[in-house]
């Protein structure tokens, strides 16, 4: 399991615009680049994030190996409701991992 | 800038080539032998290029017309490292279910990929705002492209002078 950290608040009023902050470790070797050999080390990268809300996909990010190692990506939501965020990640090798963060909305 | 003061920058960078080169050569000789070597070490080579930016972009858009504006991409004008640049993209919406970004693209122009990511948003989202770090493997200007729920398509331009490329070092 690759170390992930997500950031968002705990609570949150109805209609506020919250930030979410993720980030996962990974090499992200972009599959360019030569290795100690001299030769070319194979791709390594996370190619879909995906942010659910209860179920309903609220984010969704398609990378390619021009994002940095340990890919980075804030964005917004809408609280509307208390639930359960679900990030997910999957990439090249069968990389698949899920976390998952709840929000309370007063 | 003006667009010669860039271009002089850009040779430069060029110029100083030479000796990042040397520090990369001075790591591989560890543990290969060189002179085959030196040709890979070019990240950004036509030849490596999958891809036009161009075709990436139209793959992405369609025929639409992209129209400039609403889009505002802030990334650090002079890159030290190429490895890890922080970029921001926003656009200009009310995030509605009637008004809404729906993707957005960004796109480089001399990596060996064009494309650096592609988001995908709603009106859930609330405001259209994503933050996230790339890599560069040249001095290059990035384009943002907005696709908005009416079909139409916006878009906004920022270069960035590299010092470090990506791909070159560890």
């Amino acid at each position: 399991m690759a170390r992930a950290l997500i950031n968002l608040p705990k609570t949150a009023k109805a209609g506020d615009v919250i930030e979410i902050k993720t980030l996962i470790s990974h090499p992200m070797e972009t599959g360019f680049r030569p290795g100690p050999d001299g030769r070319i080390l194979p791709r390594n990268i996370i190619t879909e994030f995906l942010c659910r809300f209860e179920g309903e996909e609220i984010f969704r990010a398609e990378l390619f190996p021009a994002s940095a190692a340990n890919p980075y990506l804030t964005f917004t939501t809408v609280a509307t409701r208390s639930g359960t965020f679900q990030f997910t990640w999957r990439g090249d090798g069968g990389f698949d991992q899920t976390e998952t963060a709840t929000l309370t909305v007063a | 800038m003006n667009r010669s003061a860039k271009d002089d920058l850009a040779k430069d960078d060029l110029a100083r080539d030479d000796g990042r080169g040397a520090i990369s050569r001075r790591h591989l000789l560890a543990g290969a032998a060189t002179s085959a070597l030196l040709g890979t070490l070019r990240p950004a080579e036509a030849s490596q290029r999958t891809e036009t930016t161009q075709s990436a972009i139209r793959r992405f858009a369609g025929e639409a017309e992209i129209r400039g504006g609403r889009v505002s991409l802030d990334l650090p004008p002079l890159v030290e490292n190429g490895n890890t640049v922080p970029l921001t993209v926003a656009v200009e919406s009310p995030m509605t279910e009637a008004d809404h970004v729906r993707r957005i693209g960004i796109f480089n122009e001399k990596n060996p990929q064009p494309n650096v990511v592609t988001l995908h948003l709603g009106p859930r989202a609330g405001r259209a705002q994503v933050a996230t770090r790339i890599r560069l493997a040249d001095t290059q200007r990035i384009t943002a492209i907005a696709e908005m729920s009416d079909g139409t398509y916006w878009s906004a331009s920022a270069d960035a002078i590299v010092t470090l490329a990506a791909c070159l070092e560890g």
